[in-house]
């Protein structure tokens, strides 16, 4: 059997009200995800601007994924549903250039919902690692 | 040719310094050659007869004139806009970028602007431009005179104009126009229906060639920030020059979605571009998805609208749902 | 004098790209550029290339140096490395003499490696222009743009390119393409030049005359009234530097990539903000003080740094490009009493 030796880097911005405290539970509950999710605790999903997700990428990301709390559920109200606006748009236009759509994710993680959080970076993980480095949204001079 | 003759232009100029409703004009001034034309301030009658000029290539913006003449003085401005102009107009005095009362709007009809560079591409040696019978008759010094097709050199966002009527104005000269129903997203269309590398190849071919000369910020009336974060050191992502094919993309992604719901299509970032890089369709596609996405939505139509960027409602699509839809068109 | 049928420049250009890197112009739906040839691609036929040919001699961005830092040591990586030779054909009178103009910044003393370095191991083939736009002026500068010198000079006429070696670089070159070339006399070129230089006479900017400016003029023009108008509809974005093939400031910044520090330098323009910023902020505070800097630069300081010699070339990319239509040639004209 041939072994897959890439191991992705992925950045997991999560906000600090519900997603943080997902990852939290996950990790209490020793539920297992890869090691290569990096969490970025955020105020709130909402705080993620476009050039963030980018940065990531330049830096070497090959997936970045944004957890916010549920539409309806944000510590601040309504936070999270300008997070839906921006990324649909945002993720429509890296796709538009065509960047793999399946780099960028969007998910409501509450913080009850440490086995939700595992799960989907597995689930993550294992569809960045089907694609491969990131090459569309790479910066060369960031690779070792 | 324009339906307003440049005659009656200068008149009403003369008529507004005259009778002190104004004491500046802003409007166009002729250069060497036909199609070199600058946009200046005028303030004497003289001045307007001598350098004023209305003609087939008067296809600047006055929006970034417009808010420094506004900050100028207490006094009040004219500016001559076209329908196209008077929507980034709007969206200016949306974000309180100027004071209305500052300003004297004279609404001018257009027929369309014509794009030099097409010209250019079977003529050289230019000494003249003119019209006749509705052809544009270019006058050079090799070939003598030659005949285009009004449509063949119609600058590309006139070509797919989306209004000709007026959105705002204090005084219009001529009759109002139409908002028209153009077909100004059927190239982001086009591009939808590639497949992904071949999205990539296509801008990957068109961004490669920008050199960062930062014209296409410049110029946009809704690039109105103090300090841009692309000129910023300390934002870590300050870049004065291509020093990757990333940094391209970065800052055309960032610079489009920064005029997100304020992006009038006004299209001056695509006529400036020293590189011709059709960056018109990158702020097209962001309209195309909010009008699909959440209702019609046209930044500038009128004043203190809310753009749907800074709106929400709770039925909103996922992102994930988005990029599928995307496919769906396909 | 050598000369060989247009049929053959394929053969050519074969021949020169099979020892070095050629680069020629070619079309694309941008204008013309600049590009290596592969073996396919033709000439343009372009009076000139939408970016200038200094890029090859000053790229707009170039890597220095890189630092590693691990500890408390610092290792320093250096990344020039001795170029290939390659040859530039078809560069235009203007951006030939531009070089001249580059050379007096970068090989003056101190020496610019960099640039030596490309200057060394690049060979220009110039081309002799027969259609000059209307934008063209570079006879203001004393550029005769019928005999562009370079290191080859060629001149193309209905169905041949004639080449002559103007320097030791230039005859060596084209002895060793001798077999496809044919000795040719001169009077098919001299008849050509003449016909050009009447059309010279004819174009628009013609009369331009730049003896108003020059060696010494600094007091007279610095504190003009008419900056200020001129300047009023810039708005500040760097196109005519970057088109501009006498331009040649540049700013050297650091990139870190997260393991490295990559040390580069990139060109910088004059008409932005922080062009020159310092600790205590920016010299040049207005669009009109950045605005007089650029022609001031080109028409009063570069002369009086460089025995009277113009930092202009005419070539009208600028004229071409400039999204406003602001430029050199209306600079000249105010402020210079030009009709």
């Amino acid at each position: 059997m041939q072994v897959n030796e890439f191991k992705p880097l992925i950045v997991a911005f999560c906000c600090n009200w519900c997603s943080y405290a997902g990852a939290d539970l996950a990790g209490n509950n020793r539920l297992n995800y890869p090691a290569e999710v990096k969490i970025v605790r955020v105020p709130c999903s909402c705080r993620v601007n476009p050039m963030f997700i980018l940065r990531a990428f330049q830096k070497g990301a090959d997936g970045v994924i944004l957890c916010g709390c549920h539409p309806g559920d944000c510590h601040y109200t309504s936070g999270n549903y300008y997070t839906r606006r921006r990324m649909a748009l945002l993720f429509s236009m890296l796709d538009y250039l065509g960047i793999e759509k399946e780099r960028t994710r969007v998910e409501w993680v509450s913080a009850a919902e440490g086995a939700k959080f595992a799960a989907t970076m597995n689930d993550f993980v294992e569809k960045v690692i089907s694609l491969g480095e990131n090459k569309r949204l790479e910066d060369l001079r960031c690779k070792k | 040719m324009q339906e307003i003759k440049r005659e009656d232009l200068i008149a009403k100029a003369a008529q507004l310094l005259a009778d002190g409703t104004v004491d500046r004009v802003i409007g166009w001034k002729k250069g060497e050659f036909d199609y070199d034309v600058t946009p200046a301030v005028f303030t004497t009658k003289e001045e307007l007869e001598n350098e004023f000029v209305w003609n087939d290539f008067c296809g600047a913006n006055f929006s970034k004139y417009i808010k420094k003449e506004a900050e100028k003085s207490e006094s009040k401005v004219m500016a001559f806009l076209k329908p196209c102009d008077t929507y980034s107009f709007n969206q200016l005095l949306t974000e309180y970028k100027f004071d209305r009362e500052k300003v004297y709007v004279v609404g001018v009809p257009c027929n369309g602007m014509l794009d030099d560079s097409k010209i250019k591409e079977s003529a050289s040696g230019i000494s003249s431009v003119t019209e006749e019978n509705g052809k544009v008759v270019v006058d050079t010094l090799y070939d003598g005179k030659i005949t285009l097709e009004r449509a063949d050199v119609l600058a590309e966002r006139c070509a797919n104009c989306k209004s000709k009527k007026h959105a705002a104005y204090d005084e219009l000269l001529g009759t109002e126009g139409e908002v028209l129903d153009s077909k100004r997203f059927d190239e982001v269309e086009k591009l939808e229906k590639m497949t992904p590398d071949e999205r990539f190849a296509f801008w990957q071919n068109e961004l490669s060639r920008c050199i960062r000369c930062n014209a296409c910020r410049n110029i946009c009336p809704a690039c109105t920030c103090e300090k841009c974060v692309f000129d910023n050191p300390a934002s870590g992502v300050e870049n004065k020059a291509i020093s990757d094919s990333f940094e391209e993309k970065m800052f055309h992604i960032i610079r489009a979605f920064h005029v997100v719901g304020r992006c009038t299509d006004c299209g001056e970032c695509s006529r400036v571009c020293p590189q011709n890089i059709p960056l018109h369709l990158l702020n097209r596609k962001f309209i195309k998805d909010i009008n699909g996405f959440y209702g019609e939505y046209q930044a500038g139509a009128e004043v203190g609208s809310r753009a749907p960027i800074v709106d929400y409602t709770k039925e909103d699509l996922e992102p994930s749902e988005a990029v599928e839809r995307g496919e769906e068109n396909a | 004098m050598r000369k060989i049928s247009l049929d053959k420049l394929d053969q050519l250009f074969a021949e020169i790209s099979s020892k070095s890197a050629l680069y020629i112009p070619v079309d694309t739906a941008a204008g013309a550029k600049f590009e290596k040839y592969d073996g396919t691609k033709k000439m343009s036929d372009a009076l000139n290339t939408v970016r200038s040919a200094k890029d090859f001699f000053f790229p707009q961005t170039e890597n220095l140096v890189d630092f590693k830092v691990e500890g408390k040591t610092i290792e320093i990586k250096e990344t020039v490395k001795e170029d290939e030779d390659f040859v530039v054909f078809g560069v235009r009178a203007c951006d030939v003499k531009s070089f001249e103009i580059l050379d007096r910044v970068f090989l003056a003393d101190p020496v610019d490696n960099f640039y030596k370095n490309r200057r060394d191991h690049g060979i220009i083939v110039s081309m002799a222009c027969t259609r000059p736009a209307e934008t063209c002026f570079c006879q203001t500068f004393g550029i005769d743009a019928t005999a562009p010198a370079g290191d080859i000079e060629c001149h193309k006429t209905t169905d041949a390119v004639y080449l002559e070696a103007k320097t030791d670089k230039g005859a060596k070159l084209l002895k060793s393409l001798n077999a496809l070339t044919e000795d040719a006399d001169a009077s098919a070129v001299e008849a050509q030049k003449a016909q050009t230089k009447e059309v010279f006479k004819k174009l628009p900017l013609a009369g331009l005359d730049a003896s108003a400016f020059g060696d010494g003029k600094t007091n007279e023009f610095f504190n003009a009234p008419e900056w200020k108008t001129l300047s009023e509809s810039c708005l500040g974005c760097g196109t005519c530097t970057f088109v501009c093939p006498t331009c040649q400031c540049y700013d050297i910044k650091d990139f870190n990539t997260g393991h490295e520090v990559k040390r580069f330098r990139c060109w910088d323009s004059c008409m932005y903000s922080d062009f020159t910023r310092m600790a205590h902020g920016n010299p040049r505070l207005t669009q009109v003080e950045r605005f007089r800097q650029r022609f001031m630069h080109k028409l009063v300081y570069y002369p009086t740094n460089n025995e009277g010699i113009f930092g202009c070339v005419g070539c009208g990319r600028c004229m071409a490009k400039c999204p406003i239509n602001m430029n050199i040639v209306k600079v000249m004209k105010k402020l210079g009493g030009n009709k």
